[in-house]
C-alpha cells in the first residue's frame, strides 16, 4: 500500500521560527509495518533532518509517544493497517516542542520525582537474611501500575494537565499508586501529602482520556480513583478489593 | 567546553550502570551517570523472563549447580572464577533487589517465585530446575525501574541524553569521557577518577535482532579506537525465538512454562537434538537445531520459520506425557506471559492462546566485549594487567562468565553481580586515588570526526550503508559460518566502511537534537564492531558455543580453549585502516575444574 504522511515539523535552527506541516509519500508499505518504521523510512530515504526519539521499537522503552491521527500512541506499537493510508503525526501536547516530535520531558520527569517514586521500608530486614514475604494476592494489587513505562502518553492526553502544567498528572499518580499499594512499602505519609496538595490528585476531573491513551493498557483513571480514596482516608489500607483485580486475556 | 568533575563517571544507565552508580554512591563517591537515553529507556527494560539465582524456593537448588550449567552452557570457555562469583553472588543480589522493592511474583509461602529456563538444571544436568526469579514476563523492566528509583533516592546525578563519544586517557590512566549533550550539540568533558563503561551491546550489526535501535556498540568501538583490546568478539548469541520477520524477543520463559517448538509436521523436534531437557537446551543448541530443521525444508509451509506453541492443550499433553502433574490454563498464561500475548497480538496478529507463534532466531547478545577482571576493572592484555581508572560491566563487558554462549537469565545476573562489584570497587578506589586532569584539547579529535560527518555531502546515506552491513553480517556471520562466507562478508563490510569514511552524506547540519548526525556516528561504531566480529570469527578455526563453523565442525580444546583479544594498532581516532591484531594467549580460568572434575570439558549433551 501507499501511505501519505502529514508530519508536524518544527526546527527553528533551520530558519523557520513557526511549526508547519510537511507531506511525504511512501510506496510499498506492508500493512504490518510499524508507524515507527515508516518514520524511519522518511528519515532514511527522504529527509534526514526529521527528528524523533525511539529506542526499543517494541513498546517497552517508552521513547516514541506521539500524537498519531489525533490520538496519543507509541509509534512502534501502531501498525500501518491500524491507521490507514493517511497518517498525521504530531508531538504530544502540553510539553514544549524542541524539534519536530521531540518535546521537553523535564517537567514530566519533575512531576514523577515529586511523588517520591522509590520503595521505602527502613524497618529491619528479615532475620534469616532472605526476602520479605508478600502474598501473590498483595503483589497483584500493583500489577497494573508497575506496568508504567513513563512514556507520557497519559499525562499529555489530559486536559487538566494541558490547562495547568503544575498538576502532577496521571503518570506520576500511577507511579505513586505502585508504591502506595505495595504491602511492603512504608512511605505512604510523605507521598499522600504530595498527592493531597492542590496540584496533586484532585486536579483530576475524571475525564478518562488517560486510560485509552495508555499503550500498556493500564487502567489509569481507576488507579487515580484509588489514590484519591487513599488521600481521603489518609491510608492505602483496605481500599482495593483483590477480587476486582482484572485478569487480561 | 564545559568540564564536570566527579569521583565516578558511569557511562550508560541500564542495569549494570545503575547498579554500579547505586553502590558507588552508597560507598560515598560523588557519582554522575551519563546516558544517551533517559535511564528508564535502557534495554535492560526489555529483558523478560527472569533472573537466575539458586534460591531453591520450589525445589532443591545450589549455586554449584548454577555454576555447572553456566560453564557447560558456555561450552567451557567461561572463566570459572567469574562463574563462581556470578552464581554465588546471584543469591545475595536477588535478595537485595527484593529489599529495594522489586515486585517479584510469589510462591504460596510468599517467597520469590521461580520458573524453569534454558540450560538451568539441578544436580549437574540431571533435570530442569526452577531457578529464574520473575516478575511476570517483564523482569528486566522491574529491575531497571527499581534501580533507577533507588538511584534517585540516593541522589545520584543524572545527565540524561548526553552521549559519550570518546574516552579520556592521560599518562596511561583513564580520567573520564567526552560527551555530546544531544539537546544542544555541545561537547562536555566529564573528568573523573573512575570511569565505568556500561553501554550495552551491538545487536544492530545484524538484520534480524531483538536489540533496540540504540544498541550500536558505542562503548566497544570507543575503546577499540583508543587502542584497547576487545575479547571473544566472535561469540554472539542468536536467541532461538524471535518473532518472525521482526526479531522482537519472545522469552525463553515461554518454553520454561512448558511451551514447545514444532516443525511443519507438528513434530517436537528438540526431542531429537536434546533428549533430556529438549526445548530447554541452551540457546546456541536450539538456534542451530532450528536452522537445521529449516534447511531440511521443515519450516512452516516450507517457509523460514517454525512454531512455538504455548496453548494449554498442547502444553498439557506434553506435561502428561512426561509424567508431570502440573497443568496450565489460559489464566496462567495471561498472568505469567502477559507481555508475550501483547507482543504477538500487536505485531503478528497472532493470539498465542488460539494458535502457535511464528518464530526464527534473532541476534540477541554479545558474549564478548571489553575484557575485565571479576572486580569490573578493565584489563589490557592476556596477563590481566589493569588500566587504572577504567571499569566496565554488563553486556559490553567480557568478564567471561558466559564463555562461548550465555544461558538465559544470566545477563540480568551479570548486570547486578558485576555492576555491584564495580560500584563497590570504585567507591574504595576513589577514596585514595587522585583526580588526573584530562589531556589538553580533550575533545579535539572527536570533534573533528563529528564536523566531518555533520558537513558530509557524499552519495552514501547512512540508512543504506547500515542496511547493507546488517544484511551481509546476517548472511555471512550469523548462526552458521564458514571461512569463505565470512571472507565475503568481511570484504563487503570493509568496503562499506570505506564508503562511510569517504562518501558519506547526511542532511542535517544543525546542533539541536541532530539525530541524523548521531545515527551516522553510531553507524561508524557498528561498522567497526562488525569488522572486529568477523575478523575474530575468521581466526577461530573450531566450533564452540555460539560460534559454529561449517568448515571446522568440532570443538578443538587442544588448540582453542583460549580467549581471543583483538585490538587496533592504528594511530588516530578514525582511520582508513583499523590495523587489527589478534592474539590467542589469554588462558581460560579453570579453577572450578581444578577442584571438581565435573567441570572439565566434555561433550555437551542436553
Amino acid at each position: 500500500m501507499d501511505i501519505s504522511f502529514r508530519i508536524r515539523r518544527y526546527n527553528p535552527e533551520a530558519g523557520r521560527s513557526k511549526p508547519y506541516w510537511q507531506e511525504f509519500t511512501l510506496n510499498d508499505v506492508e500493512p504490518t509495518q510499524r508507524v515507527l518504521e515508516l518514520l524511519h523510512r522518511v528519515k532514511w530515504e527522504q529527509d534526514g533532518t526529521l527528528a524523533f526519539r525511539r529506542s526499543c521499537s517494541s513498546g517497552i522503552c517508552g521513547s516514541d509517544a506521539m500524537r498519531i491521527n489525533g490520538r496519543n500512541a507509541l509509534a512502534c506499537k501502531l501498525l500501518a493497517r491500524d491507521v490507514g493510508p493517511k497518517i498525521q503525526v504530531e508531538p504530544i501536547l502540553g510539553l514544549r516542542v524542541i524539534k519536530d516530535m521531540i518535546v521537553d520531558m523535564e517537567p514530566f520527569l519533575a512531576h514523577y520525582r515529586q511523588v517520591l517514586p522509590w520503595f521505602v521500608n527502613d524497618g529491619p530486614l528479615p532475620a534469616d537474611g532472605r526476602e520479605r514475604l508478600q502474598t501473590q494476592q498483595d503483589k497483584d494489587l500493583i500489577n497494573d501500575s508497575t506496568n508504567c513505562i513513563l512514556c507520557a502518553a497519559c499525562t499529555t492526553s489530559c486536559p487538566s494537565f494541558w490547562a495547568n502544567g503544575e498538576y502532577v498528572g496521571p503518570a506520576a499518580i500511577v507511579q505513586a499508586h505502585r508504591f502506595l499499594f505495595d504491602s511492603r512499602d512504608t512511605g505512604d505519609d510523605a507521598r499522600l501529602d504530595v498527592l493531597g496538595a492542590p496540584d496533586g490528585v484532585w486536579r483530576c476531573r475524571t475525564i478518562f482520556n488517560c486510560t485509552p491513551a495508555c499503550p500498556r493498557g493500564i487502567e489509569v483513571t481507576r488507579a487515580i480513583g484509588e489514590v484519591k480514596l487513599a488521600v481521603n482516608k489518609g491510608s492505602s489500607a483496605g481500599i482495593i478489593d483483590p477480587a476486582t483485580i482484572k485478569q487480561q486475556h | 567546553m564545559q568540564t564536570h568533575q566527579f569521583d565516578a563517571l558511569i557511562v550508560g544507565a541500564g542495569g549494570a550502570g545503575l547498579m554500579a552508580a547505586l553502590y558507588a554512591s552508597q560507598g560515598g563517591a560523588k557519582v554522575a551517570v551519563v546516558s544517551k537515553l533517559y535511564p528508564t529507556r535502557s534495554h535492560t527494560g526489555a529483558a523478560l523472563g527472569g533472573i537466575g539465582a539458586a534460591l531453591g524456593n520450589h525445589e532443591e537448588d545450589r549455586p554449584e549447580w548454577h555454576m555447572y550449567d553456566t560453564v557447560k552452557g558456555g561450552d567451557y570457555l567461561a572463566d570459572q572464577e567469574a562463574v563462581r562469583v556470578l552464581a554465588e553472588e546471584a543469591v545475595d543480589a536477588v535478595i537485595e533487589l527484593e529489599h529495594m522493592g522489586l515486585p517479584f511474583d510469589r510462591t504460596s509461602e510468599g517467597r520469590i517465585s521461580q520458573r524453569r529456563f534454558g540450560g538451568h538444571t539441578s544436580n549437574f544436568g540431571e533435570k530442569a530446575v526452577r531457578r529464574a526469579c520473575h516478575s511476570a514476563d517483564r523482569t528486566g523492566h522491574m529491575i531497571l525501574q527499581t534501580l533507577y528509583q533507588q538511584c534517585l533516592r540516593n541522589e545520584v546525578r543524572f545527565f540524561d541524553e548526553y552521549q559519550v563519544v570518546d574516552l579520556l586517557l592521560n599518562q596511561g590512566v583513564a580520567c573520564g569521557a567526552v560527551a555530546i549533550q544531544l539537546g544542544s550539540g555541545e561537547f562536555h568533558c566529564f573528568n573523573a577518577k573512575a570511569t565505568l563503561f556500561a553501554t550495552g551491546g551491538w545487536g544492530r550489526v545484524w538484520q534480524v535482532t531483538s536489540n533496540a535501535h540504540s544498541l550500536t556498540g558505542d562503548g566497544a568501538a570507543i575503546l577499540l579506537r583508543r587502542g584497547l583490546p576487545l575479547e571473544d568478539m566472535e561469540f554472539y548469541q542468536f536467541h532461538p525465538t524471535g518473532l518472525y520477520g521482526l526479531g522482537v524477543l519472545l522469552t525463553e520463559g515461554i518454553r520454561g512454562e512448558g511451551g514447545v517448538l514444532l516443525n511443519r509436521h507438528g513434530e517436537r523436534f528438540m526431542e531429537r537434538y536434546a533428549p533430556t531437557i529438549k526445548d530447554l537446551a541452551s540457546r546456541d543448541v536450539v538456534s542451530r537445531s532450528i536452522y537445521l530443521e529449516l534447511r531440511e525444508g521443515k519450516g512452516i509451509g516450507g517457509s523460514d520459520y517454525l512454531h512455538l506453541d504455548i496453548r494449554p492443550e498442547t502444553v498439557n499433553r506434553y506435561l502428561a506425557e512426561a509424567g508431570e502433574t502440573r497443568r496450565i490454563d489460559e489464566d496462567f498464561i495471561a498472568r505469567n506471559l502477559a507481555e508475550t500475548l501483547e507482543v504477538c497480538r500487536t505485531y503478528a496478529g497472532v493470539d498465542p492462546l488460539q494458535e502457535p507463534m511464528p518464530v526464527q532466531p534473532t541476534a540477541h547478545y554479545a558474549m564478548g566485549g571489553i575484557p575485565t577482571n571479576v572486580n569490573a576493572e578493565v584489563i589490557v592484555d592476556a596477563s590481566g594487567k589493569v588500566l587504572q581508572g577504567l571499569y566496565s560491566a554488563g553486556e559490553v563487558a567480557c568478564v567471561s562468565c558466559h564463555g562461548a554462549n550465555r544461558l538465559g537469565t544470566n545477563s540480568l545476573v551479570d548486570l547486578v553481580v558485576f555492576g555491584r562489584r564495580g560500584g563497590k570497587r570504585i567507591a574504595n578506589f576513589v577514596r585514595e586515588a587522585p583526580l588526573v586532569p584530562p589531556p589538553m584539547d580533550a575533545a579535539e579529535e572527536v570533534r573533528a570526526e563529528f564536523e566531518r560527518i555533520r558537513n558530509s555531502s557524499g552519495k552514501s546515506r547512512p540508512g543504506e550503508l547500515r542496511a547493507r552491513m546488517q544484511d551481509e553480517m546476517m548472511t555471512h556471520v550469523g548462526v552458521f559460518r564458514s571461512a569463505e562466507g565470512m571472507r565475503q562478508g568481511l570484504d563487503a563490510v570493509l568496503e562499506l566502511r570505506q564508503r562511510f569514511l569517504q562518501d558519506l552524506g547526511i542532511d542535517d547540519r544543525g546542533q539541536v537534537f541532530n539525530t541524523d548526525l548521531m545515527e551516522a556516528w553510531e553507524l561508524g561504531c557498528l561498522l567497526d564492531t562488525a569488522v572486529v566480529t568477523a575478523e575474530s570469527a575468521l581466526a577461530r578455526e573450531e566450533s564452540r558455543g555460539a560460534h559454529s563453523r561449517e568448515d571446522f565442525r568440532e570443538r578443538d580444546d587442544a588448540n582453542w580453549l583460549v580467549h581471543s583479544l583483538i585490538s587496533s594498532q592504528a594511530s588516530g581516532l578514525v582511520t582508513e585502516q583499523l590495523e587489527l591484531s589478534l592474539n590467542h594467549d589469554k588462558p581460560v580460568d579453570r579453577s572450578l575444574e581444578a577442584e571438581d572434575a565435573r567441570f572439565a570439558p566434555k561433550e555437551r549433551v542436553y
